[in-house]
Formats: structure tokens, C-alpha cells, sequence
């Protein structure tokens, strides 16, 4: 078995050298009732190359976003992602490293934690970052826990435009952590008067800029109301490259920002593993879940960072800890932590005004077909059109044509026939002229 | 080669005092050999460089709301040689299993295999949307189905969750499901019992959910003491969470009594399943009596840790349970398997979303070609070599350490600092020394059952070669230690990109990101 | 000092005119390590006997410190947020932790005095 480097040698002269006749006799504390004495019914051991097949065999039924024209976004974004950036993850030192609790051994890792926590602040406009999250979903009920703990009250309201899963997931905590929160209605082209749903017993009002329509808003006046009586201002992000594009949640007031990070060194990879971000003001730092590496100096002063502020953390803190997380997102912050110092400044700013031209010539084409209407008056590299019939029906037809062509909002919310009709649609830097032909010929095949 | 090199390889080590434990010099550049010092990105980049060549936008009218970012971010811009040059030199200062043993206990630092790497990339996985229709994904339904089904056939459980994003989130998912399950039956308990030697997780987890934790007293066999837990046992308790093997490296041999006591009371047994490599494949879970166990993907099913992430924690889930686990739920419907994504039909009871999108489908990947790899008996010869070789650590070491718990262990030992006794050193101070000597040290003052903890865990994928040269080792380090070699241990790590750091300091005056120096906001590189 | 009392969660309490100083022992400080951040409760706050006032944070554990009587809070040592160090050079002096109005001062000789103190820790080794 090429992973076991035991020869049945090896073991022979291990157990005696213990001093038992065989395995079985390091296993007797179990119950003679639970000991298995045959396998379990699964395949025997197979080579790489079975497992290669079989494997394979199971992707190779899948349609890859890159084979057909594809407009599909909701949190989860197709990017290029240069080739250096799978080459430097996969040495064995990043990929095979444990959590940096051995600093003077880790200094790769805490180094390019410090260095992503910086990005992160940078493109946030915040003052501190932590090392990640495991994905923005998971981020913002994390905001909204802390933002709990910092004002000691429990109600938290949610934008109708918070993607549908966050809010899933905030929802799921609040019935167990115990917590309240007031959803309001998805509207997407309708204002939402947040600002009046503030009270002195909210903890946070939470936004995401763009939001799941891709509406793009400047909340500056409604930081002002939340603090005007306490309460803090969460932002999510789901598409971080609009940050290369449009205002950070820093200057716009935020308290809080939960972002997803994928889109930058991360493929699709069917939803997971993702990319949490998670960014606060500076004050709020010990209230902040998750790890975080800090600077400081050695023995013979050199400069090098640590894990720290740890005993917020569940290993120290146990029952009173910030949050039970202890994994993070490690190696999917790497990637990010990579891309982003590949693009720098102007490349970031670069692809995101692709991704935005791109998103503006398709909406230009889509809005011309009879019976579609743009609902968006702004938007990065995604937006929302209503169509004259339910949009599920016409995702699935596009499908067997072989055109992606985003995701039917009904499939989120189907108790919502107001919301059948719409569908969003994202563009980012891969998508191509020719796809754009594709998708408007198929859109105003099946529309027609 | 400088002066002092060439005098270390004239004389032998035994001959050298604590005098020569000084700082050897210094070279020009702080660089010693392949360990080079390496700046932050901020302190190389330059804002107009990029290391990705982008076309230019055709001409296009902005439709940004007038919400345009205006001014620098600050993100600083190397080419490709620059990154790639960066990042290498930061991995070559990383400790990994591809470097050598990594001997942490609990954390199952096995060998990663680089087929699921491999096979993880293959578009048809890497590269598809979670929201794509599903007439364009079965292959990934079938692959999520397929390790839902090895996972359900090694713990013997009926359902699993596989969306938790590590451990500790499984164990919020149990917690929950638990929590609301005892709800349905119209009962409100407010205890959690959890033993004191278990994961912090564990008391975390479960005050997060709300309830009391009420810890259990280990016995003198390293147990969980089961008279205090019949004791503690009643209407009032929602769960026990269990690790077992436990967090000493013992398996709990009470274990069905504690089951049917935890069942009396009517009340759910949670499994923290960090620990499973000792036991897969040779006993299931629901044979012991466990509701609900999570699995860290990342331990015993292989996929990388990547300094720390991304982890997998599915959860295993009793018939009791089952109703309640978190959407979405894979169902095998009519039409072939699809996504339940809403609380309709069966899953009305569920408790809702604990993460976006549907899992960790990379790792999922991952672990299913481990699984498939070794089979139905290969696992179960992990499980065995995995016992083997703590043993045989635990029989080589016991007499210069001391072992906290006599008798034969699973797959890991524990240790603690006894044999440390009036050597003026401390397990920290030990296990410095050890990574000196080119090793990462074992688990250290976990758990907290024992003072000064040193727990073991040398996985399966380590040859015998190996175990022997890191008991070697060990043994000449406590010989060193009982020597009164107090200087080697205390000045340690002294061959290390970086020498022991100042916590204190990181942690009273935190610098958590760079900030430009206020005259580098004016000079542009 | 003689005028100090004692609790077995390791706090010391002295009488300062119709106050009471609270602060951690030398044991405690030497149990925890250096000292890098204190959360002090607000002046004003009622604290409990027996419940936390205030969390003290070393580098490796995290831990309440405890109300040695009831009453309100009066006044925290602001000094100790830029110079957490104190706890440790200092902790009976220039460590103290805050000040509160007892709401029942002859709670105060109930205390362990300071030879039982010692006598109580000389078990904790």
C-alpha cells in the first residue's frame, strides 16, 4: 500500500518490541460488541490508476464554466487566476504546513498572513483584518455575533439585498446562539428604508455592496443613523474585485466588513473551499473571532510575526471564547495573498474595469431584447433583468443549449412568485464577445 | 565559510562548553545559506508594476452610480519572478509533513497524497459553479454521494451533514442539531457535560449553542470517571461530548455503559471525531452507542492542512438526528440525486444553512480518493499502523519520559513533564530543543489533565526508520536535560530562520498590518 | 501591607477610607505570566461577590477576577490599559485593578487575612 511505509517485517519487530503477539491486543479496551472483525463493506484498496478512473469518470460528466459561455455569479465568481499562483500554493511547505503554533518554524506562514491581513485592510479601507474565515457566509454571522457582543444587544437587521445563503446562515445562528434578527423583503430596483429600522436596540444593520442584484449604494448616511443610536455598520462584499472599482466599506462609515475572497487566486471549486474576510476598526480588534498574526521581534531582534491575541480563542478561552473557530482558510488565503501581489494596484484596478466593461456592453445588449428590462441603475459585474417569462424555465433551456446563463432568483426564494421573472446575470474578465453573441442569440430564442 | 563553522566541524559536539553557545557571526546580509530574509510585499512592490498582463478595457461609459473608488488602495505590484521568488523564500522557512515527522497530537499530520491534488483540479471539480443547473453537475452530486456513503459505511451512522467547513463548525452543526431535536420533543435542557480534558472546541461550541458546561473529572486510568458522570446525568443534560479515543491517547472502555447512561437520561451522544484515524475501519461509531460524531477530513482522511486550512468537519448523524441536519440536504429523488435546498418535505425540520453554497467540495475530493486508495482494508491498517506506532514510540520512551497513563495507547501518548523535575527545564524549554534538532515538536500543555502535557502522535505514514531516529533523539534530549544542560534548552531554537519571539509584546501593543513609514507615503519606488 | 485581605481566586482587598481596593496577588501575577491586556468594568457597574469584575489577559491564559465583596464600581485603574505590565511588577500597588463602595464593609474581616493567604497558597504548590 503505497501511503503505509510498515513492512510486515517492521511490524513484526514493533510488536514485540511492545510486547503483545498482535494488533488485536492494542485494541482490547474495545468493547468485544463494537470490535469489527471483517472489513466494512466498501471496494478494496485500489492504485491510482482505478482511483484516477472512477474519479474522473465523475468530473468528466460535469460541465466546466470554462467549456461553454458562462454568466453565472451569486457569491461565487470565474476568474483568471495567473498560473504562479496553483504552482507556489502546492510546495510542499504551504500545502503540508500545520497552523503556525511554532513560530520560529513558520515564519512563511505568518509572514504571508500578515501580508494578507494588510490587503485586506488595504481593499476594505478598514484598520485590521484577521487571517480568514471560512467563507463569507460564515463571516457574516460572525459580524453580526460581534457586533452582539460590542453593543450587548441582540437585534440585528438584515438588508433584503444580503444574499439569500448569509442570511440562511445568520438565521441559523441567531435561533441557536439566540439572538434576533429582522429580514427584510429582497426588492431588487426598490429603495429599502434601513435607516428608519434602526433603533437603540439594534446591535448592526447589516448591507452587502454590490448587493445579490448588484445594486451599488453608498451607505455613508445610514452609518450615521446606526451610530446616531449605538449601532453598528456591517458590509458584505461577495464580489471582492468591485472593491478595485468602487468605494470601500471604510469610507463609507462600516463598522464591519464580512466579505467572500474567492474571486481572487480561488477557483469555482463547486462552492467550497472558499474564502472568508473579515475586517473591523481598530478598537474592536479583542472583540474579533478568528486568528490573527501579529509583529513583533525575536531573541536577536529581528523582526518576525506570531499567532496572537489567542486567548480570545477557543483553545485558551474555552466556554468564553470569541467564537468556537479554530481552522481557518489558510491555503485559500494564500492564493488570494499571491494573486494580489501579482496585480498590485493597477492590475487589480485593470481587471476590475474589465470586469465592469464587460458587465456594462452585456447589459447594454440584453436590455435591447424585447421584453427585458434592467433593473439595476448601477452595478459592477453583475446585474439583474426581469424577463417576460419565469427565468428558471429559461436558464434550463439555455442549459441544453449549452449557454450558462446565470441564476434564477426563484431558485433562492421559491415562495416569492413576484421574483420568478428575474434572473442576474454576471460578466466577468472571461467572458468573450463570442459568448456574449451566444447568450443574446439563446435569449432571444427562448424569450421569442 | 565563516571562522566559527570551520572550528564547529574540527572538534566534536561533546568537547564544546556553553561558552560556544554564543551567537555564531553574523554574515553581511543576515542570510545563512538557503534560509534568506525576505521583506513584506509592501517593502518590494511598486505601485504601477504588475505581474499580470491585463488587456485595456474597450471604451465604455461607467455605470458605477457614481460610486467610483477614488485615489490609491496601496497595494503594492511585483512581477512574476518578484512573487515567485517571495513565496519560495517564505515556504523555506516552514516546518511541514513533507519535511519531516510532525508529531502533534490530535491533529493526524499523515502523509498528503498528491493524487488528490491532482484530482482535485480536474476542471469538472474545480471548475464548476455551486448555482450551475443541476443537469450540468451529476458528476459532482455523484462524487458528494459517493463520499457520503463511504463515510455512513465507516461510522455505521445513517445520515451525515456535509457542510460544516472544519471540525469545530461540525461540532456547532451537532450541537444545533441536537439542540433542536430535544426542542421538537418539547424539551428545554440546559447542560452540556464535556470532559476536562477535552479540546476547547468542545466547552466553546457548546456555550455558543447556549448551554451550561458542566465539566467531567478524568479517573486515575485517564477516563472519564463514569460514577461522576451517572452522577451528573439527568433530565437537565441535552448532550455528552465525547472524544474517543480521548485527548490522552486512551480509548474510553466504559464507553457502552456511558452510552446507555447518556440514553437513560435521555439525553444525545456527541462524538468529537478529531481522533478516528485510531479506529477506522475496526470499529464504527453507532456500535458504540454515538448520535452524532464529526469527521475532520483533514485529519484522518488526508487533506492538507495548508497552514491551517481549509479543514472539512461532515458530521455522521443517528435516525434520531437525521430530520434535522443542515441544508442543503443530496437526496436520491426521481429524477437521479438532487439538491435540497429549501425546508420542504422532509427536511422541514432542518435546521437551516450553516455555511454558503453546499461544502468543502475540494476537499471532498480529496478524501474520497484517499478513501477510495486505501479501501476497506486499507483503512483499517491505517487504524492499526496508526496504533502500532505510538506504541512502539510509547515502549521506547517511557522510561525517559514520563508517561502520563500506564498501559497501551491508541495512535497517540502522552507525556508530561515529571521527567523534567528540578532540571530548571521547562516542556516548552524541551520542546525548543527538539525542533533544534530538526523536528517539530509533539503537542505541548494539551491536555490540560496533565501538568506540562507532550502528546504524541506519529500517524501511519511514518517508517520505522523514522520512529526510531525521533526516539533517538528524544532520548539524548532528556539525557541532555538530566545532564544539567540547562543552556542548549533554554537558548533554543537557536537554528531557526527566527529564535524564540516575544508574545508578550505582539500581544500588549498589537501590529497586526503593515503601514507605510509617514515619509514613504511621499517617495514612490 | 496587614491591611490587606484575601480571597481564594487569589484577589487582595484592602479598605481605602469607604472604598475598597481590589486588585490580583503576586501568586496570581506569577501563575499567568506577563500580563499583555485588562478589560475593566465601567464605573458605576454593580458587581457581585464571587462574580467577575474585571478579565486580566497573560499571553497563554485568559482569567476573571472576582468581585472580593459587593458594590459599585468608583474608579479603575485607567493606567493599566497603555501599561498592562504593572499587574506583574506591581500587583499590590500600582497594580491595583479598581475601586468600589462596598455595599457591606464588615464583609471585609470575613476575608482571609494575610497569614492564612499564605498558608493557602504554600497547598496551591
Amino acid at each position: 500500500m503505497r501511503y503505509l511505509p510498515l513492512t510486515d517485517r517492521d511490524r513484526g519487530e514493533m510488536l514485540e518490541a511492545i510486547g503483545v503477539d498482535s494488533i488485536d491486543a492494542l485494541f482490547a479496551d474495545v468493547p468485544p460488541a463494537a470490535r469489527l472483525d471483517g472489513l466494512v463493506d466498501l471496494p478494496r484498496a485500489m492504485g491510482e490508476i482505478e482511483v484516477e478512473r472512477a474519479i474522473s469518470g465523475m468530473a468528466a460528466r460535469n460541465v466546466a464554466a470554462g467549456s461553454v459561455p458562462f454568466f453565472i455569479g451569486g457569491g461565487a465568481y470565474r476568474h483568471h487566476i495567473p498560473a504562479a499562483v496553483d504552482h507556489l500554493i502546492q510546495r510542499g511547505e504551504f500545502l503540508t504546513s500545520y497552523t503556525p503554533y511554532q513560530p520560529e518554524v513558520s515564519q512563511g506562514t505568518l509572514q504571508y498572513l500578515f501580508e494578507f491581513q494588510t490587503q485586506v485592510a488595504l481593499l476594505t479601507a478598514m484598520a485590521v483584518a484577521n487571517a480568514s474565515l471560512y467563507d463569507g457566509a460564515t463571516a457574516c454571522a460572525e459580524a453580526v455575533m460581534m457586533a452582539n457582543r460590542l453593543t450587548r444587544r441582540r437585534k440585528a437587521v438584515l438588508s433584503g439585498g444580503l444574499h439569500p445563503h448569509y442570511r440562511e446562515v445568520c438565521e441559523t445562528y441567531a435561533r441557536f446562539v439566540g439572538f434576533e434578527l429582522a429580514a427584510l423583503d429582497p426588492a431588487p430596483g426598490g429603495a429599502e428604508d434601513l435607516g428608519k429600522r434602526v433603533g437603540r436596540d439594534t446591535s448592526c444593520v447589516v448591507v452587502q455592496n454590490p448587493d445579490f442584484f448588484g445594486e451599488i449604494r453608498d451607505y455613508s448616511d445610514l452609518a450615521r443613523n446606526c451610530h446616531d443610536v449605538g449601532a453598528l455598520l456591517v458590509v458584505v462584499v461577495t464580489e471582492v474585485l468591485s472593491l478595485g472599482a468602487i468605494i470601500p466599506p471604510g469610507e463609507m462609515g462600516a463598522d464591519i466588513v464580512a466579505a467572500e475572497g474567492q474571486s481572487l487566486g480561488n477557483a469555482l471549486n463547486f462552492g467550497g473551499p472558499h474564502l472568508g474576510l473579515f475586517a473591523s476598526r481598530d478598537k474592536f480588534v479583542r472583540q474579533m473571532p478568528g486568528r490573527l498574526a501579529g509583529q513583533t521581534v525575536d531573541a536577536d531582534g529581528r523582526r518576525g510575526w506570531v499567532l496572537t491575541l489567542s486567548t480570545r480563542e477557543q483553545h485558551i478561552r474555552r466556554e468564553k471564547a470569541t467564537s468556537n473557530i479554530c481552522t481557518n482558510s489558510g491555503l485559500c488565503a494564500l492564493a488570494f495573498t499571491i494573486h494580489l501581489a501579482l496585480l498590485g494596484d493597477a492590475g487589480l484596478t485593470r481587471l476590475a474595469h474589465l470586469n465592469h466593461a464587460a458587465a456594462v456592453a452585456l447589459a447594454e445588449r440584453l436590455e435591447c431584447i424585447r421584453g427585458v428590462r434592467l433593473v439595476n441603475r448601477a452595478f459592477f459585474n453583475e446585474f439583474t433583468l426581469r424577463l417576460p417569462r419565469p427565468a428558471a424555465a429559461v436558464v434550463e433551456t439555455l442549459a441544453e443549449e449549452g449557454v450558462l446563463a446565470g441564476i434564477p432568483v426563484s431558485r433562492f426564494y421559491p415562495n416569492r412568485p413576484e421574483l420568478e421573472d428575474v434572473l442576474v446575470v454576471a460578466a466577468t474578465e472571461m467572458v468573450t464577445a463570442e459568448d456574449m453573441d451566444r447568450l443574446e442569440m439563446e435569449l432571444r430564442e427562448a424569450l421569442s | 565559510m565563516s571562522d566559527w563553522s570551520q572550528a564547529a566541524s574540527a572538534r566534536p559536539a561533546e568537547d564544546r562548553g556553553a561558552d560556544e553557545l554564543a551567537v555564531p557571526l553574523e554574515t553581511i546580509t543576515g542570510n545563512r545559506g538557503l534560509q534568506i530574509e525576505e521583506k513584506l510585499i509592501f517593502e518590494q512592490g511598486s505601485r504601477g508594476r504588475c505581474g499580470v498582463d491585463l488587456a485595456d478595457p474597450l471604451p465604455f461609459r461607467p455605470r458605477l452610480g457614481g460610486l467610483e473608488r477614488q485615489g490609491p488602495i496601496g497595494l503594492p505590484g511585483l512581477s512574476e519572478p518578484q512573487v515567485i521568488r517571495h513565496f519560495t523564500r517564505l515556504s523555506q522557512k516552514n516546518y511541514a509533513i513533507d519535511s519531516g515527522l510532525y508529531p502533534l497530537g490530535s491533529c493526524t499530520m499523515k502523509h498528503n497524497p498528491r493524487l488528490n491534488e491532482k484530482l482535485a483540479r480536474l476542471p469538472g471539480f474545480a471548475d464548476i459553479h455551486p448555482l450551475q443547473p443541476a443537469s450540468t453537475i451529476p458528476g459532482a452530486l455523484a462524487l458528494i454521494d459517493t463520499l457520503a456513503h463511504w463515510l455512513k459505511t465507516l461510522t455505521g451512522l445513517p445520515a451525515i451533514a456535509l457542510s460544516p467547513g472544519a471540525g469545530a463548525h461540525g461540532e456547532l452543526c451537532g450541537i444545533m442539531s441536537i439542540r433542536a431535536a430535544l426542542e421538537a420533543r418539547g424539551e428545554r435542557r440546559s447542560r452540556v457535560l464535556v470532559p476536562e480534558s477535552a479540546h476547547g472546541t468542545n466547552p466553546a461550541t457548546a456555550a455558543a449553542c447556549g448551554y451550561n458546561v458542566d465539566s467531567v473529572p478524568g479517573n486515575p486510568q485517564g477516563r472519564v470517571d463514569l460514577g461522576t458522570l451517572k452522577t451528573k446525568l439527568d433530565t437537565d443534560v441535552a448532550a455528552l461530548m465525547l472524544t474517543n479515543p480521548n485527548t490522552c491517547g486512551l480509548f474510553e472502555n466504559e464507553i457502552l455503559e456511558i452510552a446507555a447512561a447518556v440514553h437513560t437520561a435521555g439525553a444525545f451522544f456527541y462524538c468529537d471525531g478529531a481522533n478516528f484515524n485510531a479506529i477506522v475501519g475496526r470499529v464504527r461509531p453507532a456500535d458504540l452507542g454515538i448520535d452524532c460524531m464529526h469527521l475532520n477530513l483533514h485529519k484522518t482522511f488526508s487533506t492538507p492542512h495548508g497552514g491551517g486550512g481549509p479543514g472539512s468537519g461532515p458530521v455522521a448523524l443517528a435516525a434520531s438526528l437525521a430530520p434535522y441536519a443542515p441544508l442543503p440536504w443530496l437526496v436520491h429523488g426521481p429524477d437521479g440525486l438532487e439538491l435540497v435546498e429549501h425546508k420542504k418535505g422532509k427536511a422541514q425540520q432542518a435546521i437551516g444553512r450553516l455555511k454558503g453554497f453546499h461544502g468543502q467540495m475540494g476537499m471532498f475530493v480529496r478524501a474520497l480518493a484517499y478513501m477510495m486508495s486505501h479501501g476497506a482494508d486499507g483503512v483499517r491498517q491505517v487504524a492499526e499502523d496508526a496504533v502500532l506506532n505510538a506504541n512502539y514510540l510509547r515502549v521506547r520512551l517511557e522510561s525517559d519520559l514520563s508517561l502520563s497513563f500506564p498501559g497501551p495507547c491508541m495512535h497517540e501518548v502522552l507525556f508530561d513533564d515529571r521527567f523534567l523535575k528540578e532540571t530548571g527545564i521547562t516542556t516548552l524549554d524541551f520542546a525548543k530543543a527538539l525542533i533544534d534538532e530538526g523536528y517539530h515538536p509533539m503537542t505541548m500543555y494539551f491536555p490540560l489533565v496533565v501538568h506540562g502535557a507532550l502528546l504524541i502522535e506519529p500517524t501511519e505514514t511514518e517508517s520505522k526508520a523514522s520512529l526510531d531516529q525521533f526516539a533517538g533523539v528524544l532520548k539524548a534530549l532528556v539525557a541532555k536535560a538530566r545532564l544539567g544542560d540547562e543552556a542548549r534548552f533554554h537558548a533554543a531554537p537557536r537554528w531557526t530562520p527566527r529564535r524564540r519571539l516575544d508574545e508578550t509584546a505582539a500581544a500588549r501593543k498589537p501590529v497586526l498590518r503593515w503601514n507605510p513609514e509617514p515619509m514613504d507615503q511621499q517617495a514612490e519606488k | 501591607m496587614s491591611g490587606l485581605r484575601f480571597t481564594r481566586d487569589h484577589e487582595w482587598v484592602r479598605l481605602d477610607g469607604d472604598l475598597a481596593v481590589v486588585g490580583i496577588t503576586d501568586y496570581a501575577q506569577s501563575q499567568l505570566g506577563d500580563v499583555v491586556y485588562v478589560e475593566l468594568p465601567e464605573i458605576g457597574q454593580r458587581v457581585e461577590k464571587g462574580k467577575e469584575a474585571a478579565v486580566v489577559e497573560s499571553v497563554k491564559a485568559a482569567s476573571e477576577v472576582y468581585a472580593p465583596l459587593a458594590g459599585e464600581v468608583v474608579e479603575v485603574n485607567k493606567t493599566l490599559t497603555a501599561n498592562p505590565a504593572k499587574v506583574n511588577a506591581d500587583p499590590i500597588g500600582e497594580g491595583w485593578f479598581l475601586k468600589l463602595r462596598p455595599d457591606n464593609p464588615t464583609e471585609f474581616e470575613g476575608l482571609m487575612d494575610e497569614e492564612a493567604y499564605r498558608r493557602f497558597v504554600e497547598e496551591q504548590r
